[in-house]
């Protein structure tokens, strides 16, 4: 079994966001990068289940600027055996990500694409089910738990009443949850292995996809700011305040 | 052209956020029709002709859509689509599930997520984990839109009368099968909708302590939330996360006990009406959204906030 795992590469989760002065976005420049979380989980579970000797190959697949190579370069860190970074530039809505996805699934016929379930940059949460969508196979989406059996699997999706399990048949998409798996460390090892591991560049326009937006982001701004708050001196004032001045309780 | 609601449900009833997404879809066009797809849900399907907002409802009922799978679905929407402008459905794990395989099929750019309709064709939108709104216009002719529920009031639930009609089921993707649902089932309110909400964090240090946040909940009639770092830990399960990754609440009072704040946690959080902190240190960024801060020991404070909450006459449930 051939495992394809997306990867993305946005600001880094601990980073407090600032909104660009003239509206236009966010600042990035000079802002700390990282692969998107959910992603990471992703990588790790395609490595797991090849590590169990389930899966043959692990690819990774990154779309977007040059940077965006560093997330692919992590993966193979980690485990991955090889890389494809689908070389592109600017605004790449879900639409345009999951068609080019399509080309690289054409070529490389893995039995299984593997990815996080939103991106935490524009939390769009859509790539993975348009890309089944566009492929016409199953999707298991947002998945804490996968079980590999034969040409099927087994995963258990965290849904808001509660967990669903399903069994889809191969060839499928899966998009993680964070709770699917703690996502390791590289060693420094593997780091020094992960250079020689070899990364195909592909430019977005061989592919013969429209990746144009669709969308216009007219404005971006900072959410309404919160009034200050006060701190009380007990539990006693906690609580007269909730009751005769925010009369919430 | 019309508004295509996708309603959600569980085959016996609408579930809740159906009438939010309603509101929002009205929002677009004041000629919202409703799609309901299941199994044996025509009592459903009569709930939904009763909302005021509805003009017409479309019923398609068949076997596999007993259990909601989007690979089943999304072909009964993608036929139904070519009469409407806007395709609407709450982004809940229902909606998220769904709407991007009928946006891909449609060759639409779908718009998640958002907080408010701007015009027909631009929405606000949060990105970023809330950290930014986005204002987005979409140029596509067909419109694939997801609402964050808790940001539209639900719309009236009786006084329409929406005629019926039944749709053509479509075949069924016979690679996907479900297997089970186990659903967490709880008297207390749901934790999307509760009006007040208390969460406990790290700082709770065990499951057994959460018995704290439990009294108190059951006193003010409160859900019963969590951070991520309490669910990692092990002392919760993970259907009480808010944040990002987890439910994104909007209660009147959201108290958070041994919370620190992370941005992941204060993202499913900071739009709450009263924000108050219970927590020991005092420079933890909960404090920065709160609106009653309390630095104290939460072993020591919550036993006192029961002990208070037992002096008052009444409490508003």
């Amino acid at each position: 079994m051939k495992i394809l795992v997306a990867v993305k590469r946005v600001i880094d989760y601990n980073v407090q966001i600032r909104v660009k002065e003239d509206g236009t976005g966010v600042v990035t420049d000079n802002v700390k990068m990282s692969t998107n979380p959910p992603d990471d989980n992703a990588i790790e579970e395609a490595v797991k289940i090849k590590e169990a000797g389930k899966a043959t190959e692990v690819v990774a697949v990154t779309v977007g600027e040059e940077k965006a190579q560093e997330t692919v370069r992590k993966a193979l860190a980690v485990g991955a055996d090889r890389g494809i970074h689908v070389k592109v530039d600017g605004i790449l809505e879900p639409l345009a990500v999951s068609k080019i996805l399509q080309k690289i699934v054409d070529k490389e016929k893995p039995d299984l694409v593997f990815m996080g379930k939103q991106a935490i940059d524009d939390d769009c949460n859509q790539t993975g089910q348009m890309l089944s969508a566009l492929l016409n196979w199953p999707q298991a989406t947002f998945a804490s738990k996968i079980d590999v059996k034969d040409n099927k699997l087994e995963v258990t999706r965290e849904i808001d009443e509660g967990l669903e399990t399903i069994e889809i048949n191969v060839p499928a998409i899966v998009t993680c949850d964070l709770r699917l798996n703690e996502p390791r460390y590289a060693s420094l090892p593997n780091i020094m292995k992960a250079k020689k591991k070899p990364i195909e560049e592909i430019v977005a326009s061989d592919l013969g996809v429209d990746v144009s937006p669709r969308l216009e982001q007219l404005k971006v701004e900072e959410p309404p700011k919160r009034k200050a708050g006060i701190k009380v001196a007990n539990v006693a004032e906690l609580v007269q305040k909730l009751k005769n001045e925010a009369k919430v309780i | 052209m019309a508004i295509l609601l996708i309603a959600e449900h569980n085959n016996k009833e609408l579930r809740p956020f159906t009438l939010n997404a309603a509101t929002a879809a009205s929002h677009i066009d004041s000629d919202v029709h409703a799609v309901i797809i299941g199994q044996n849900s025509a009592d459903a399907a009569k709930q939904l002709s009763e909302l005021p907002v509805v003009k017409k409802v479309l019923s398609v009922e068949g076997a596999h859509y007993e259990n909601f799978t989007a690979e089943n679905f999304a072909p009964v929407i993608v036929k139904l689509a070519e009469n409407y402008s806007h395709i609407v459905c709450s982004a809940n794990t229902f909606g998220k599930n769904l709407m991007p395989r009928i946006a891909a099929h449609l060759d639409t750019s779908q718009v998640s997520d958002i907080i408010k309709v701007i015009s027909p064709d631009t929405f606000l939108r949060p990105i970023y984990a809330g950290n930014a709104f986005a204002t987005i216009k979409s140029n596509d002719a067909k419109k694939c839109i997801t609402i964050r529920p808790t940001s539209f009031d639900p719309c009236e639930s009786t006084g329409g009368s929406a005629p019926i009609e039944k749709v053509d089921a479509s075949e069924e993707f016979s690679n996907t099968k479900f297997i089970k649902r186990e659903e967490i089932k709880s008297d207390r309110p749901e934790l999307g909708t509760a009006r007040i909400v208390v969460s406990g964090g790290r700082g709770m240090q065990s499951g057994d302590n959460f018995k704290l946040i439990t009294e108190i909940a059951d006193k003010l009639g409160a859900a019963i939330g969590a951070s991520r770092a309490a669910v990692d830990a092990g002392y919760i399960s993970n259907d009480h996360q808010v944040g990002q990754t987890g439910k994104v609440v909007v209660p009147d009072l959201y108290i958070a006990v041994g919370i620190s704040g992370a941005i992941q946690h204060l993202a499913g959080m900071k739009e709450s009406k009263v924000i108050v902190a219970i927590n020991k240190d005092g420079e933890a960024p909960i404090f920065s959204v709160a609106d009653y801060g309390l630095e104290a020991d939460l072993f020591e404070a919550l036993p006192q906030f029961m002990e208070e909450l037992n002096k008052l006459n009444t409490i508003q449930k």
